[in-house]
């Protein structure tokens, strides 16, 4: 009997799933994006073996593709360009954390003390 | 913000507008990386599902994401305590925190919390998704493999009538849908595939070649501190797919190792997995470890637990210390390698920090048994206090290939990191 990945793959593990954000609504959307980040970077990781193939042979086939497996410094390069990307597209957390450790003032603040003259 | 926080002063600006760029120069000065290898560096056995080009990619990313949690978000959720949840919390209930129950409740408020708490819990269960997905979609020729290497070998020890201890039929431990028994079709391995394939991901490569940078790190811990120590047999309780006691039976090759665990999966996995890295000496055995009546008394020289007694129950726990006692032949000794227990010296903010995947990862008896007296209850089954053993362990790897957890002060995962506490016992030996 075959099973069907399609249904079974992204199955609920036992136990009530814990939510963390505000709303639901953001949690929800923020799943779906980090699984499209995930598809982009495996997008990514594909036109990368692509273009080291090409670059290599000038030509390539499918099973090339599969076949690929990168030196030790091809692999540091891919995974310098994926620690590159999470800063990226996580920036705005890496903003908090800074603004944590900061104590700006507001712009209003500063536009009223600039004018004291 | 409530109060500012100390920290590291901001690195002097770069003069780069004066001088003219030098490629030569800034590829030198580059940061030499430092990330998760690439996923193909995994060791592939004979029973280790196919994984295509794009399903690799999806474990490097996944693997790269827990590393960023770890090392770029998590500091923030350490500043945003220090800088606002524990001021709040102290100027409200005019007292500092009672326990850790109170900090990870306090800090749930919190949106940086909450936002590395949302990210790490989706990045587990797109591990789970991507893991099972390269199984099921070849599950037949997967189980097909691994009956084709266990079909009536006397080293697999399945008990149908087994029932479920409510350890493991309560939750799906670390959101693995199934977790370690389901059987989604007869004869089914898909479950321990999925968990062998992922866990490169959860540990960015820190468990080694065949994830069995425990085993081998066990093993190392033994050769150094009882190098007289020859076992003749050895039991591995929670055995999974045996991938940390493999190290163990390879090290000692003539040795009867008997690993025992609850899952039918793990275990027909786990048998030919072993037979196919030419290791002869391990019989799987399904049984709870609560109830070890099969095997005599005195009957091993070692037994050994490896990330397993966070899975049970205090019950269980306590029965597991007491047949470890009865079962030990004298001079023979046990050895468990667990997470440090939370003692009154750690902070409360790491306590809580570490109870993380109790409550969020669905490892629920892990808070309840970081805080037991683990020398009181081994002192309680029968062991003398001065045969006790304590000790350390990291995962042993190949260090041209992976990275070395001893070595990684970067990244405190608080539960996740590949070092460990080893507590044991050596039973007296009989009087010569």
């Amino acid at each position: 009997m075959s099973l069907d990945p399609f249904a079974l793959a992204g199955a609920k593990p036992k136990g009530k799933r814990p939510w963390f954000l505000e709303s639901r609504d953001s949690e929800r959307l923020m799943t779906i994006l980090m699984a499209v980040a995930q598809e982009l970077a495996v997008t990514r990781e594909r036109l990368d073996t692509i273009e080291r193939l090409l670059e290599k042979n000038g030509a390539l086939t499918r099973a090339d593709i599969e076949r690929f497996n990168p030196t030790k410094t091809e692999a540091a390069e891919r995974g310098a360009w994926t620690q590159e990307y999470l800063a990226r597209i996580l920036r705005i957390l890496q903003q908090e954390q800074e603004a944590l450790a900061s104590e700006d003032q507001t712009p209003e603040e500063i536009a009223d003390e600039l004018a004291r003259g | 913000m409530n109060a500012p926080v100390k920290v590291a002063a901001p690195a002097k600006k770069a003069k780069l507008a004066s001088k003219k760029p030098d490629a030569k120069k800034a590829a030198a000065k580059a940061p030499a990386y430092d990330g998760p290898p690439d996923y193909r560096v995994v060791g592939r056995h004979g029973v280790y599902p196919h994984v295509t080009h794009d399903e690799a990619a999806r474990f490097n990313f996944l693997a790269h994401m827990n590393r960023h949690l770890a090392t770029r978000v998590m500091p923030g959720v350490k500043l945003a305590f220090d800088a606002r949840v524990e001021p709040a919390f102290k100027k409200t209930a005019k007292r500092p925190f009672k326990d850790r129950h109170e900090v990870r409740k306090a800090l749930l408020a919190d949106p940086m919390f909450q936002w590395w708490s949302a990210l790490r819990r989706a990045t587990m269960e797109q591990r789970q998704q991507a893991g099972r997905w390269v199984t099921l979609r070849q599950a037949d020729a997967l189980n097909e493999s691994v009956r084709r290497l266990t079909d009536g070998d006397p080293r697999l020890k399945l008990d149908p009538k087994l029932s479920l201890p409510r350890y493991v039929a309560a939750i799906d431990h670390h959101c693995m849908p199934g977790s370690y028994h389901t059987e989604l079709v007869s004869g089914d391995a898909t479950g321990a595939a999925n968990y062998d394939v992922g866990m490169f991901a959860t540990t960015g490569g820190m468990l080694g070649l065949y994830n069995d940078g425990g085993g081998h790190a066990v093993v190392k811990w033994v050769k150094e501190n009882l190098p007289a120590f020859k076992p003749k047999r050895i039991l591995d309780l929670g055995a999974g797919l045996g991938h940390n006691v493999l190290p163990i039976a390879q090290a000692f090759p003539d040795a009867e190792v008997v690993a025992v665990d609850v899952g039918a999966p793990m275990l027909r996995y786990g048998l030919a997995r072993a037979k196919s890295l030419g290791v002869k000496n391990v019989t799987f055995v399904q049984a709870d470890v609560s109830d070890l009546s099969q095997f005599k008394d005195e009957s091993f020289d070692w037994i050994q637990s490896t990330m397993f007694l966070h899975e049970t129950s205090y019950s269980s726990m306590q029965k597991i210390f007491a047949e470890t006692k009865r079962l030990l032949a004298p001079g023979g000794i046990v050895l468990h390698v667990e997470q440090p227990q939370y003692d009154p010296a750690m902070p409360l903010f790491e306590q809580a920090m570490r109870d993380w995947d109790a409550f969020y990862n669905n490892e629920p008896f892990w808070t309840k048994m970081h805080e037991v007296d683990l020398d009181g209850w081994m002192i309680k089954a029968g062991f003398k206090k001065d045969a006790l053993i304590h000790g350390g362990v990291a995962a042993v790897v190949d260090p041209k290939v992976f990275p070395e957890a001893a070595k990684d002060s970067k990244q405190e995962d608080y539960g996740r990191k590949a070092a460990w506490h080893v507590i044991g016992a050596r039973k007296q030996a009989k009087a010569a």
